[in-house]
């Protein structure tokens, strides 16, 4: 199929953003507000899952294996519980249930059964009456291990003869390989041969790990009921809920779930994780409330971060810059575990077809486990590591072909309401006005190719989902729900399952009620993530809670709003579109000063009607994806564009990159609060300067040190940028008002990471004439590529040549 | 074992019964039930156990509580006058420079501290003084903001003083 052909099917996108209900210009959304918990975060007053006690309350600690590869032989754990102050332990043994939160790739038990798989493995916990004793009761279990060769890299995994880390789906089948995709669009070897250029290039993105700075942390309370509550750092609550019932073999219904405040996430608590069910299971045994914290080495263990990928990419163009066919072969390391990692296999190709278009294309994505922490969903799950290469590639084609790096994007820009080569819905697209305000804002044209020798900019380029059309387990529900009360003060209650992790899911609710109700910000009270009280919502992932969430909000918040505009057009004799509710009144549109406050428009309601309270929910377009296998996995219902300029300079003498500042143009749809919109892109910006610069999540071998060990498994040895390191950072919003979010709004927390690093590996480039395919762009890294002699006569030769005319 | 410590917290004395080993952050947050102080990395690496010792900056998770003992701690809970947040709290709720909000305590003290010592830090003063902070939400752009806000609140042509004319 020819991306012309595709555009027929725009017919599958609403005319008109039916959203805005004919808004056209708002009170509250757009608006520079607070968040609703900033007083309390600012304060010390917001309570996280550690700041909790409960009376009783036992500490939990969790032990581990100090091997990377190991059959357990025996568990013998009598002298723990003979310890004074122990008041349980559990093995493996005692939830011999495998979880994941993909429900085709369970793999996992919360403690290991008979094998352990890398350093930091759960194998026993136990429950005492202070961590001083849980740490004593660990030193006296005896696990008996048979060693087995572990497998430190993905390379070694593929191999025939690698040992198995875990049993192969059918026999004769390498069960190192956890998922492998291969999907092909267009005539991709036809397009090639028929490219005036092709780039062929080797790229290699290490690992890295989100590091919020709260540790995990769980509360387990079995009561005397019966009933189970689990307090978590969790950043899908919804999802821990179903595991923990299917784990521990009890009834959903006696399980609540609450979500406390959370320090930051990141995708790093987005799946349930050996603790929850350990103080769960150690509650059971002991009939106290269990908490345990994770120290930050075994956060490091729990991980989930970006895959190492090795990336190989061939690029054909026409000498005009267009693109023709794109090939790439990617290899993950997984780790121990699959996680996430269907999906991470597949977002490694689906997601790279935007923002530009592709004649042709084809990948084929291998994830592996190794011995190593499991691998999983980090801020731009899946699509960071092809973005980079891919953004590098395109910077080497403009080079081949004298074109300016941000024209050879502008040309191949893949426009609005369009599919992309795998078939991706378009809807809104703001992705040329990203560029041209990076463009104009970085002063672009006078500094690409014409800073001295040291420094230079780089343009990325990308894109990302507003969450997924499909829900993790197959189901027919809504996505999302929200459930809205109104109190006979004014004050509105809304109830809502989204996982606030800093990213102001609250605060978004809660600027669409008043929005909607015409009430104060200060009269609105969000109460969010606890299973006994808020609808179902999926949890904070895929960049999905303001697109979803947002549009539940809205759909509740308006039939609140109608019935009540109803009783006081009746009561005034006029339509209902005549009573408008806003600032804390209702008044009528064609004279003003008949007005009343709004609570006894409310009162007026509820006398009429009877308690004020709706529920709304979102659910996504199912019927808008390809019709192949895997054809659903990365349909979103909108994308956000993104475009990054980078300016650095470069020691060469010591190969010290520092980065001066990143120009941010993000099209988020509507900012339905320009302060939360700019905070996600800085800080996806900062993340992705990190990672580019930084950060190694990465293993001792054999020769250096115990092989498996964690290489830097405290916040000192994994260095995260401090306020020494960071650039400054310009953010520049652009609302291209998609059709189908909540007032044309879209993600934005985490597209904004991806062009980050290709933009300063090309801004690298720009400035001392050396291609860093390879991450990070440490010291020794980038040392070592200025020794290439060559280097500087390609930057003399660059800057001595003028680019074709853009205008 | 446990000892009796005297600690003076926000002006408040204490005699807590505390074991000989806890941190001073330990010693707030389980023994006092002060938990706005945070515990990051256990090690001294990110700053979120920051309080004030004497009025100084220190990691109070690699501070023996015995090193406080008779001593003036100050903490994020001792920053807000009854029913309103200082000037800095203020800043940094306005212009959006808490996300999760779990380095904020530390960041908030360790900015109390410049501001005190440096009532009109440079930028570069800023970064300085916050350098051993860890932040992973904000990219620190709206922190140093909401710290050169609140340190012009208190210079006379600041916004506070802008705001109380009208």
């Amino acid at each position: 199929m020819r991306p012309g052909e595709l555009r027929d099917r725009q017919r599958d996108i609403a005319a008109d953003p039916a959203a805005l209900d004919g808004q056209t210009s708002f009170n509250v959304i757009g608006g520079r507000h607070r968040k609703v918990d900033g007083a309390g975060r600012v304060s010390g007053a917001t309570v996280y899952t550690d700041d909790m006690t409960l009376p009783g309350m036992l500490h939990g600690k969790i032990l581990r294996s100090p091997h990377p590869h190991a059959n357990i032989i025996s568990i013998d754990v009598s002298e723990a519980l003979a310890l004074p102050g122990v008041y349980a332990v559990v093995t493996g043994r005692d939830m011999p249930v495998t979880y994941c939160v993909i429900p085709w790739t369970r793999d996992e038990y919360p403690l290991c059964v008979d094998r352990v798989r890398y350093i930091g493995d759960g194998v026993a916990a136990v429950a005492a009456v202070d961590e001083e004793t849980a740490n004593r009761a660990l030193r006296l279990i005896r696990v008996e291990y048979e060693l087995l060769e572990p497998v430190l890299s993905a390379e070694r995994a593929i191999q025939p003869d690698a040992p198995q880390i875990h049993e192969a789906g059918k026999p004769g089948r390498n069960g190192n390989i956890t998922k492998h995709v291969h999907l092909s669009f267009g005539d991709v070897d036809g397009a090639m041969a028929a490219s005036d250029i092709v780039i062929e290039g080797e790229y290699f993105f290490q690992g890295t790990t989100h590091t919020p700075i709260e540790p995990h942390c769980a509360i387990g309370w079995y009561e005397p009921s019966g009933k189970l509550t689990v307090w978590s750092a969790t950043q899908v609550p919804h999802y821990l809920h179903r595991e923990l019932a299917r784990v521990l073999d009890l009834d959903v219904a006696r399980i609540r779930v609450v979500q406390p405040a959370v320090g930051g996430a990141f995708g790093g608590k987005s799946e349930p994780f050996d603790l929850e069910f350990c103080v769960a299971a150690l509650s059971r045994k002991c009939g106290r409330p269990v908490k345990i914290l994770y120290t930050r080495e075994e956060v490091f263990f729990a991980h989930r971060g970006r895959h190492p990928m090795e990336m190989k990419y061939r690029l054909g163009a026409s000498r005009d810059g267009a693109i023709k066919a794109v090939d790439g072969h990617l290899l993950l390391d997984g780790g121990a575990y699959a996680s996430f990692g269907l999906v991470t296999a597949y977002y490694s190709g689906q997601l790279l077809t935007a923002p530009y278009t592709f004649e042709s294309y084809r990948f084929d994505s291998t994830r592996v486990y190794t011995n190593k922490s499991a691998c999983g969903p980090k801020r731009g799950h899946g699509s960071v590591q092809p973005r980079f290469a891919f953004e590098v590639q395109l910077d080497k084609l403009a080079e081949a072909i004298d074109m300016d790096p941000i024209e050879i994007r502008r040309r191949n820009f893949i426009g609005e309401r369009t599919r992309t080569i795998n078939e991706l819905r378009i809807t809104s697209n703001g992705f040329l006005q990203c560029l041209e305000m990076v463009e104009r804002a970085s002063d672009w044209k006078t500094k690409h190719r014409r800073l001295p020798f040291g420094r230079g900019v780089g343009v990325a380029g990308s894109t990302y989902i507003s969450g997924t059309n499909y829900p993790i387990y197959p189901n027919e529900m809504p996505q999302a729900a929200i459930q809205i009360q109104i109190e006979r003060s004014g004050r509105v209650a809304v109830f809502t399952g989204a996982s606030e992790i800093g990213q102001g899911s609250n605060s978004m609710v809660a600027y669409v009620t008043a929005e909607e109700l015409g009430v104060p910000l200060e009269y609105v009270r969000v109460h969010s993530t606890d299973t006994d009280m808020t609808p179902v919502d999926l949890g904070a992932y895929s960049s999905r809670e303001t697109f979803m969430v947002g549009n539940a909000c809205v759909v509740a918040a308006r039939e609140l709003k109608h019935r009540i505009k109803q009783v006081v057009a009746d009561e005034w004799q006029c339509t209902a579109a005549e009573v408008a509710l806003a600032g804390g009144w209702a008044f009528d549109v064609r004279d003003t000063s008949r007005h009343i406050p709004i609570v006894d428009a409310f009162n007026m309601a509820e006398a009429r009607l009877g308690p004020l309270a709706a529920v709304g929910h979102y659910n996504t377009p199912k019927d808008v994806h390809g019709e192949y296998r895997g054809g659903t996995i990365g349909a979103s219902p909108a994308y956000s564009f993104t475009a990054h300029v980078a300016e650095v300079s470069v020691d060469v003498e010591s190969g010290i990159v520092t980065v001066d500042n990143i120009w941010i143009a993000h099209d988020c749809g509507r900012a339905l609060n320009p302060v939360l919109v700019e905070a996600q892109m800085e800080g996806s910006a900062y993340m992705g300067f990190g990672e580019a610069l930084m950060e190694e999540h990465a293993y001792k071998d054999a020769d250096h040190g115990r092989a498996g060990l964690h290489n830097a498994s405290s916040l000192l040895d994994y260095r995260i940028p401090t306020t020494l390191d960071t650039p400054e950072m310009q953010s520049l919003i652009v609302e291209s008002v998609d059709p189908e979010g909540p007032y044309g709004a879209k993600e934005a927390g985490e597209g904004p990471l991806h062009p980050s690093i290709p933009a300063i590996a090309n801004a690298i480039y720009d400035a001392v004439g050396v291609r860093m395919d390879r991450m990070p762009f440490s010291p020794p890294n980038v040392w070592r590529a200025l020794q290439d002699a060559a280097h500087r006569d390609r930057w003399e030769r660059r800057h001595s040549s003028q680019l074709v005319a853009v205008d | 074992m446990h000892s009796i410590v005297e600690l003076s917290v926000n002006g408040d004395r204490h005699q807590a019964g505390v074991p000989d080993h806890y941190s001073l952050l330990e010693a707030l947050r389980y023994v006092l039930g002060l938990t706005g102080s945070k515990q990051g990395c256990d090690k001294g690496d990110c700053g979120a156990c920051t309080v004030l010792l004497d009025g100084v900056p220190v990691l109070s998770c690699i501070t023996p509580v015995q090193e406080a003992a008779g001593r003036s701690v100050t903490t994020v809970e001792g920053l807000a006058r009854p029913g309103r947040l200082s000037p800095l709290q203020e800043a940094f709720e306005r212009l959006g420079a808490a996300q999760c909000g779990f380095c904020t305590p530390g960041i908030l003290m360790s900015a109390h501290a410049l501001l005190q010592s440096n009532p009109s830090p440079t930028r570069a003063e800023i970064k300085d003084a916050l350098s051993g902070n860890l932040c992973r939400c904000t990219g620190y752009t709206k922190i140093l903001d909401a710290v050169e806000a609140a340190a012009s609140a208190s210079s006379p042509n600041g916004f506070h003083a802008t705001e109380a004319a009208r």
